[in-house]
């Protein structure tokens, strides 16, 4: 069966399919984490009393993770351009980084989240770590779910670049689009939660 | 972007750089702020339009907002729209109660 519109643009769309398909995908992931964010605000302005961030969590830990996300999303970007500019090589170089650097941002989390359950802070301890530790470990969850593809894209999808190499440089930028949310995710997340 | 040619890539990477230069300084600037200890509300307002600018930054550049055709647009138009109506729906809420 042949899939239409994969690599060529669609006329009355204006895009290539995979492109609506992965812009409406990220539409429902803003409501899911707007709704989350909504829940944020709910108990903040419900509570008597709210700690700041800084006093319980990581800063230094958690700008190295921005620092490390925001690298990943220019690595990510990256190989899709070094595709676009016809260069494989450079393409796999940037997305091994780019899933080097998920591995760094998970592994930061983990010790994070490691501190915290050592010194007796659990999501049930208060309400300020039940929507930390939800909201963390929600995103933490995309970020290992745009791991497992950028992986794939990698390994054996790399096949396709010699059968189809504009659907596969298409496949990049899709994955990408999923990667840049949820690194602009992470840049809302951090001073909400960190920083206020 | 499905369209581009070696041309426009090399465009395109040396934007990325500037970007990337540009949110690594916003991050800094977002922390020291914080490190000032404001009062809450100023610190909200400072810490999110930081953070919305930076994320405007990855939508436009990393996303390639600013090419996009009108179909994504209007979609994310809609998507804004329902995102902060339902921001607003704890506003709703608190009013409710105190009336």
């Amino acid at each position: 069966m042949n899939i239409p519109y994969t690599s060529e643009v669609r006329p009355d769309t204006g895009v290539y399919n995979a492109k609506l398909g992965i812009w409406l995908f990220l539409a429902s992931e803003v409501m899911l984490f707007g709704g989350l964010f909504s829940a944020y605000i709910f108990l903040r302005t419900g509570a008597a009393t709210w700690p700041h961030g800084w006093e319980i969590l990581n800063i230094p830990l958690a700008t190295t993770n921005t620092v490390v996300l925001i690298s990943s999303s220019v690595t990510m970007v990256m190989a899709w351009a070094s595709l676009a500019g016809g260069n494989f090589a450079r393409f796999r170089r940037f997305l091994g980084t780019t899933v080097a650097l998920g591995v760094a941002f998970l592994a930061i989390k983990g010790m994070e989240y490691g501190m915290k359950f050592e010194h007796g802070l659990f999501p049930a301890t208060n309400t300020f770590l039940a929507i930390y530790f939800t909201l963390t470990g929600l995103h933490g969850l995309h970020v290992i779910g745009g791991m497992i593809v950028n992986v794939y894209l990698l390994g054996p999808g790399s096949k396709m670049w010699r059968k189809d190499p504009q659907r596969f440089t298409n496949r990049v930028e899709v994955a990408g689009l999923y990667w840049h949310f949820v690194d602009l995710v992470w840049i809302f997340l951090f001073p909400v939660l960190y920083l206020l | 972007m499905s369209d581009s040619h070696p041309v426009d890539v090399r465009t395109h990477v040396k934007a990325y750089i500037i970007v990337f230069a540009a949110l690594l300084g916003l991050t800094a600037l977002t922390v020291s702020v914080a490190m000032l200890h404001l009062s809450t509300g100023e610190a909200v307002i400072i810490a999110l339009f930081i953070a919305s600018i930076k994320g405007s930054l990855v939508a436009c550049f990393f996303m390639h907002l600013l090419s996009e055709k009108r179909l994504i647009p209007i979609l994310l138009a809609f998507t804004v729209f329902f995102f902060f109506a339902l921001l607003l729906l704890p506003t709703a809420e608190v009013f409710s109660r105190g009336g």
